[in-house]
């Protein structure tokens, strides 16, 4: 049997980590292709319903990474993301979903070794702890119906 | 029904060497609203171009995804091209597979899944793309100059003298702010009020320019090009316009004995008073805290004796409404006192004073007319101890920064003193000498060889008085530590330059960033030192950190250029990717709940509150509103949105959720 390959869907800014990750991309670093990237303005714009949804369509392992903080496009953006973060991952962690499958980072502009880093490590870990089948079982529990949009 | 054309670049080699660019059109093709989908050697290149606006036109697209390079490189190239095939240019986007894949992964079908993949996301997404213009905003052509130092003069001039109407305002009586009270200016030593004197006057009698003096914002409101600005016109007690500057009232002034903020508490002035003889405007301010009227209702020698009639115990402040386009913010520094410093003394001997004080004593305006004399008892100092980083670079004070100007001004002072005083000692105790730019090192070297200062590196530990001497206590360390001990007359304290005491209610005002120090933050360090993040508000000088008079007039003309390029345009025109409240049909009118959580997270105070009423007039209910002149897309208000009432166009939840379900 080939090795399980995970599936990562990364949300990140379009003004840093999006463009850190273009540097990795000039400085023709390698890293896992494990990641799709989800443009998005802002580390402040990304929605946790879209973490569940990302996990509702199938994926293993999510990304969410933006500027440093103090160094936001808009100012306050990724503050906002981190604190909701930190009540989210409570949330998700009492709903039984698995908080380890969730990377919060902040990669700059400038650190395209460290996007490669990110991914890397994300998909070592998600390859460790294997394909993620119990959110498909919360799903037929009415987990989903209870967060739909 | 959507009609998507998915045009796959090769990039040459460097998508195609790892791609299989070919079978990734393929893959495309089989997309639901997939109507065209090719893949070329250089999609960029004028026939690539040519072969998306044929499409665009043969095949009537409604969207198009180039699945190239990092939109962040060539996004304007293909939407232009989709604009010249009459395709609005926000239905064209880009699917990021030579940065973001080609690049960054080996050759294998693992590669050109993923570039499908990532492909499938952009064209999902750009299904739900709808067409937008850029928007239009008018500007109005008048500047507000805040803080009429060297930085807010030179901005004003160079805005006026371009052709612009400028309102300068400034907190104090009279324009001219720290560097009016300097005496003589590095590397050159020529005078600084016969070098600043000329522009104040200048500034007086622009034509294009208002100035405000004695005035201070109350409050901005509105965006780039439309700001709303309220001044606070304070009372000066004197009626500008009647009185003639002749100076009576301040002469025959009874309240003598007020310590003046010009000479840094040095020198004395009267209760109605001009801060100094070439103030612009030449007009008194009746300072109320201590005039004899306004203390006993007893007095009004002034009005009693002003042969214009000009003097209005009963004026009251003025608030006047502003309409601006840009505002360059110049609001400049402050240097910390002698009472900062427990070791000096704080602040308790007379003879320790400050760099400012210093300048007072040196000018051929000050309390002494330019003698060196020392403050306790006016006597002409035999020996003079100067201590650059009084303060700066000092973590126990909370200062971490160098304060920039103090290593000239210092080696400028003792050579002042040097030249006034040709037997007196100056002894100079530094931690390192900065001095960058031009003629600067220079300058220090004459200080040194030429007039003779002594200069000791190491720290003074301690100020104290024996026998009428100020007992100066450090080390040398050049000399392994020697402990090293002076009997001075008097000491110079360069203290360090901190942000002056309103910036941070200011910054609240404006609402632009400040670092932890206060001083005022720019938007880009480098590349965009004059403007800040908030749009249309430009910093100059010292406000935003410590400057010499160089670099503040340089930066002052670099904020008035932008003000100007600014002004070239009747309208702006700005990305329309904003965020907006639905609005539904009554007796809904919006699914906003008007909670407000929006305006609470907004970082540019976009979000207003807006009463939907009935034909009567009658209120109905409170909702949010996006102005769109100050939104700047960054979405944050969307992800806290209860209801999803807002919506980002460019980044809505249909497109994002959309771009995950494409990944199913």
């Amino acid at each position: 049997m080939s090795e399980f390959e995970p599936k990562i869907i990364a949300f990140v800014c379009n003004w840093c980590t999006y463009a850190g990750a273009d540097l990795t991309g000039t400085s023709r670093m390698k890293y896992a292709h494990n990641v799709r990237v989800i443009r998005t303005p802002c580390t402040g714009r990304i929605d946790y319903m879209l973490i569940l949804k990302a996990f509702s369509a199938g994926a293993d392992g999510v990304i969410v990474s933006g500027c440093h903080p103090g160094d936001c496009h808009y100012t306050s953006g990724n503050y906002h993301a981190r604190r909701r973060w930190m009540v989210f991952r409570s949330l998700l962690d009492f709903l039984g979903i698995d908080v380890e499958r969730v990377r919060f980072a902040w990669v700059s502009a400038a650190e395209g070794a460290k996007w490669a880093e990110v991914v890397n490590t994300t998909v070592a870990d998600i390859r460790r702890l294997g394909p993620y089948t119990e959110y498909q079982n919360l799903i037929g529990r009415g987990v989903e119906r209870s967060f739909q949009v | 029904m959507s009609r998507i054309g998915v045009f796959v670049c090769h990039c040459g080699e460097n998508i195609g060497a790892t791609v299989d660019c070919a079978q990734v059109a393929q893959m495309s093709s089989s997309i639901p609203g997939v109507v065209h989908s090719v893949d070329y050697k250089y999609m960029c290149s004028d026939p690539g171009q040519t072969l998306i606006k044929e499409a665009v036109k043969e095949k009537k697209l409604t969207g198009v995804v180039v699945a190239a390079c990092s939109p962040r490189m060539h996004e304007p190239t293909f939407r232009r091209a989709c604009a010249e095939a009459g395709l609005n240019s926000f239905l064209c986007e880009m699917a990021n597979i030579r940065e973001h894949c080609s690049w960054v992964h080996e050759k294998g079908d693992q590669t050109t899944q993923k570039a499908a993949d990532l492909v499938r996301v952009l064209v999902e997404k750009v299904k739900r793309n709808r067409p937008l213009r850029p928007i239009q905003v008018p500007v109005t052509k008048t500047a507000l100059v805040l803080g009429g130092g060297i930085a807010g003069i030179q901005a004003s001039l160079d805005i006026a003298n371009a052709g612009q109407k400028v309102i300068l305002v400034e907190k104090d009586p009279s324009i001219g702010g720290h560097m009016a009270q300097l005496s003589e200016t590095f590397p050159t030593l020529d005078c600084s009020q016969c070098i600043l004197t000329p522009r104040m006057v200048e500034v007086a009698q622009h034509p294009n320019i208002t100035l405000l003096s004695y005035s201070e914002l109350e409050s901005l409101d509105g965006f780039i090009g439309n700001f709303k600005a309220r001044i606070r016109k304070k009372a000066r007690k004197v009626d500008e316009k009647l009185c003639t500057g002749c100076a009576v009232c301040t002469q025959k002034c009874p309240q003598k004995k007020i310590p003046s903020k010009f000479n840094a508490g040095l020198g004395m002035r009267t209760a109605i008073f001009v801060p100094f003889p070439q103030a612009v405007p030449n007009k008194p301010v009746i300072d109320i805290e201590n005039c004899r009227y306004f203390k006993t209702g007893k007095c009004a020698v002034c009005q009693k004796l002003c042969p214009a009639k000009a003097v209005r115990f009963e004026q009251e402040d003025e608030i006047l409404e502003i309409d601006v386009g840009a505002v360059v913010c110049a609001t400049g520094f402050d240097v910390v006192n002698t009472d900062f410093f427990p070791e000096y003394g704080y602040g308790k001997y007379p003879d320790v004073i400050n760099g400012l004080q210093y300048e007072r004593l040196a000018s051929a305006s000050g309390p002494t007319l330019g003698e060196i004399r020392r403050p306790s008892d006016g006597k002409i100092p035999e020996t003079v101890v100067f201590l650059a980083c009084a303060g700066s670079r000092d973590r126990a004070k909370g200062i971490d920064y160098c304060s920039k100007i103090c290593c000239m001004y210092t080696a400028k002072h003792a050579m002042l003193y040097r030249h006034k005083v040709h037997s007196g000692k100056a002894y100079v105790f530094y931690m390192d000498i900065r001095a960058g730019g031009k003629m600067y090192d220079e300058f220090v070297r004459r200080a040194i060889e030429e007039d003779g200062a002594i200069y000791v590196r190491g720290r003074v530990s301690r100020i104290y008085e024996r026998d009428g001497k100020l007992i100066v206590k450090g080390a040398d360390t050049l000399l392994g530590g020697e402990p090293i001990e002076i009997k001075a007359d008097m000491v110079v304290l360069a203290t360090a330059a901190v942000a002056s005491p309103a910036a941070e209610e200011l910054a609240q005002k404006l609402h632009i960033s400040y670092d932890s120090y206060k001083f005022f933050s720019e938007a880009h360090p480098k590349l965009r030192p004059v403007e800040t993040n908030t749009a249309g508000i430009f910093l100059a000088g010292a406000c935003q950190a410590p400057k010499d008079i160089p670099e503040s007039v340089a930066q002052a003309s670099g904020a008035a250029s932008k003000v100007c390029g600014l002004f070239s345009q009747d309208q702006l025109s700005r990305e329309p990717l904003i965020a907006a409240v639905n609005r539904t049909a009554p007796p809904q009118y919006s699914s906003c709940t008007g909670c407000f959580l929006c305006e609470s997270v907004c970082p540019y105070r976009a979000i207003e509150r807006e009463t939907i009423t009935t034909r009567g007039g009658k209120p109905i209910r409170t909702i949010a509103r996006v102005n769109p002149g100050l939104c700047q897309g960054c979405g944050t208000c969307v992800a806290v949105c209860r209801v999803k009432a807002i919506d980002l166009d460019g980044f809505s939840n249909s497109q994002l959720y959309a771009e995950v379900r494409a990944l199913a």
